[in-house]
């Protein structure tokens, strides 16, 4: 069966933040781009980002990129290549103007200046005081960004094809990218996409969890694309969690909660963070609460059928300071978890935000794999940017408003790449390999042909209760090595899984199954990673090896699917102008 | 019961992913339960909300915001007790 080829110079898949800002950079320069992205670009999970885009203007206090990114570098547990920090830091000041200039509605300060907000983990002189460096847009950042790079990119006439689904990567035989294959929601059709340059801005993959603040839409689809093109996944590890959201929502109750005096029960009614933390109790740091309530249900003392999470009470409190304090609250675990606080605790449960690890990039955006002695060569016309390019900027862990600057300032950078390599390095196209687009017809009929095979929401459900009880914010070898035998089995059950609705036009069972196929590389991958990684930094708290272990430990996994092993690769430790940071212990 | 084209349907299905999870989770709810339920005058309005912006469509629902269109305040006061 040959399959219609459509021919762009460079095609983007994902149409949030990284992804718009590079498309925005290839149009500009004269390309012909084609976005693709499953949903409208302005409704991509961007729109979520509410805190802001650091950035060290000093519009409010004094500050230099330096200081931004020294916070960035122990953020990240000194697992963030410190080349790409610098690069990040250094350019902020200037993509923030830059956005202000394209008429992102910032904040502003009485002086006409973009007003900056303080936020956690950012400060001056290494740590020294706190400072305002977060510039928003009222609570909107994310929404507001997406709309100014949507409009732009309109006018640089961007070719937008939204619902459609890129299924998967094409290489051709010298392992160079070549183009992407891709689902045309609205027919059913596979199309190949041609072109001298493919940039994956495909987001997070946090619905692998099963407590997760992810949209649904964030299902890791490049991840799962680079794993059966043969790409490793650079620290799959190292996810981002909220202590208190609410069990089997993942909509998150503020800390504030505790603050005004909610406290946490087990299955027993035990307020059991006065046997963990006898002092601070439910006022403890945030990842310490969220590893006492996962060892809780692990242990059995979980509530609910499930026995699977813990609940948070606050009636003691009273309906009046419920009502006056807490009012959005109240509204929340009325809407999502059934039950009003004023009468009956809230289930809640450690919730996954964010994903530190990804597509291997270097800070101009270039995938680079393990090549020969080269652990970083480049892969020719083939790029990430954002939340599922692993740069790395947040290493072990990622500080608050560094994610949208990461978007817009590696989607430029790898925007500028791959216009320069598509100008100098490719005169023309480079031909698709006969058969291109074939792993993914044989996807969809082995879909489409599949019988006596599970649902893909039973399926699905199991991959994501295996990874919140097995790699979630409570780790032990004990734990993670069944972790890594469940999730394995779930894979298989992944290629058996069957759709009742065969049609083409519009079938969101084809896609949900298709997604799954995506998601399942990114939880193997998370499992066998984390299992292999024996100490904690940042994210990844490993309860038999609770040091940080910079000798043996100070290197970036690489996860290769096709035979499910691990590599590694030095972090980068030489800034680009600057002195390195060499490792301390993280103390706040 | 509606006599709105079935493909229509299906595509209003998949534009009910959103970029934010707690619409996602109160769409979910809907389709499930009250969708196929809808008259073709509800369909045109929830069409009409699914146009909206993720944050607007967002307070809509959760009562931050008033609805000031006719035509929607009737398919949001659905959603709000979705």
């Amino acid at each position: 069966m040959t399959i219609p080829v459509r021919r762009f110079d460079a095609v983007i898949v994902g149409g949030g933040g990284a992804g718009l800002r590079a498309a925005l950079q290839l149009s500009e320069s004269g390309l012909k781009t084609a976005v693709l992205s499953k949903v409208f670009p302005t409704r991509s999970h961007t729109v979520a980002a509410q805190g802001g885009i650091s950035a060290s203007l000093g519009n409010v206090q004094e500050d230099r990129w330096e200081w931004h990114m020294f916070d960035t570098v122990k953020g990240s547990d000194w697992l963030g290549d410190q080349d790409a920090i610098e690069f990040m830091c250094r350019k902020a000041p200037e993509a923030v103007i830059e956005l202000e200039h394209f008429g992102m509605p910032f904040d502003r300060l009485e002086n006409g200046k973009i007003y900056q907000r303080p936020f956690g983990g950012h400060t001056q002189n290494e740590g020294e005081a706190p400072v305002q460096r977060a510039c928003a847009a009222a609570d909107r950042t994310g929404h507001a960004m997406l709309h100014t790079l949507y409009q732009r990119n309109v006018r640089a006439n961007t070719q937008f094809f939204i619902e459609w689904m890129a299924l998967d990567l094409i290489r051709d035989e010298d392992g160079d990218v070549v183009g992407v294959t891709a689902l045309e929601m609205e027919t059913g059709e596979v199309y190949n996409f041609h072109a001298k340059g493919v940039l994956f801005a495909t987001g997070g993959a946090g619905r692998i969890y099963a407590a997760s603040t992810n949209a649904f839409i964030n299902t890791g689809d490049g991840l799962g694309m680079s794993v059966r093109a043969g790409i490793p996944l650079e620290d799959m590890e190292f996810w981002q969690f909220h202590p208190t959201g609410v069990a089997g929502a993942g909509v998150l109750i503020t800390e504030g909660v505790r603050g005004e005096g909610g406290i946490l029960l087990n299955a027993n009614g035990e307020r059991f963070m006065e046997r963990y933390a006898p002092n601070l109790k439910d006022l403890a740091p945030r990842d310490f609460v969220a590893r006492s309530m996962e060892q809780e249900v692990l242990e059995g003392r979980g509530c609910g059928p499930n026995k699977d999470h813990v609940l948070l009470k606050l009636d003691h409190l009273g309906p009046d300071i419920i009502k006056q304090r807490l009012p959005g609250i109240r509204e929340i675990a009325i809407k999502f978890a059934g039950v009003d606080p004023i009468k009956e605790p809230i289930p809640v449960i450690p919730t996954c935000h964010y994903m530190m690890g990804g597509i291997p990039t270097n800070y101009r955006g270039e995938v680079v794999i393990p090549k020969g002695d080269n652990p970083e060569a480049r892969v020719n016309g083939f790029y990430a940017a954002g939340e599922c390019a692993c740069a790395s900027v947040h290493g072990a862990n990622r500080l608050g408003t560094n994610s949208l600057l990461d978007l817009v300032v590696f989607g430029k950078s790898a925007g500028d790449s791959m216009v320069e390599f598509i100008k100098n390095e490719m005169p023309t196209w480079k031909p698709l390999p006969a058969n291109a687009g074939q792993i993914s017809l044989d996807r969809i009929a082995r879909l489409d042909n599949q019988t006596g095979g599970e649902e893909v929401a039973d399926v699905r459900a199991a991959m994501q209760r295996t990874v919140q009880a097995r790699a979630a914010v409570f780790r032990n070898s004990e734990n993670l090595a069944l972790g890594v035998k469940e999730i394995q089995e779930v894979a298989e059950r992944v290629k058996r899984t069957q759709i009742k609705d065969k049609s083409k036009v519009f079938n969101t069972a084809r896609v949900e199954a298709l997604e799954l196929e995506n998601l399942i590389e990114v939880a193997v991958a998370t499992l066998i990673s984390a299992d292999a990684r024996k100490e904690s930094r940042g994210a990844h708290a490993h309860a038999d090896y609770q040091e940080r272990d910079d000798e043996v430990w100070m290197k970036h996994t690489l996860y290769y699917g096709e035979d499910r092993r691990l590599t590694y690769k030095p972090v980068h430790t030489k800034p680009l102008s600057v002195e390195y940071i060499a490792p301390k212990v993280r103390t706040f | 019961m509606t006599d709105f084209d079935p493909i229509e349907l299906k595509r209003i299905r998949w534009r009910s992913r959103r970029g934010l999870l707690e619409l996602d989770l109160v769409l979910e709810r809907f389709l499930a339960n009250g969708f196929d339920q809808l008259t073709t005058a509800e369909l045109f309005a929830y069409q009409k909300c699914l146009d909206l912006g993720d944050n607007d469509f967002l307070d809509y629902v959760n009562g931050k915001a008033e609805v000031d269109d006719p035509e929607l305040a009737h398919i949001i006061g659905i959603l709000r007790a979705a």
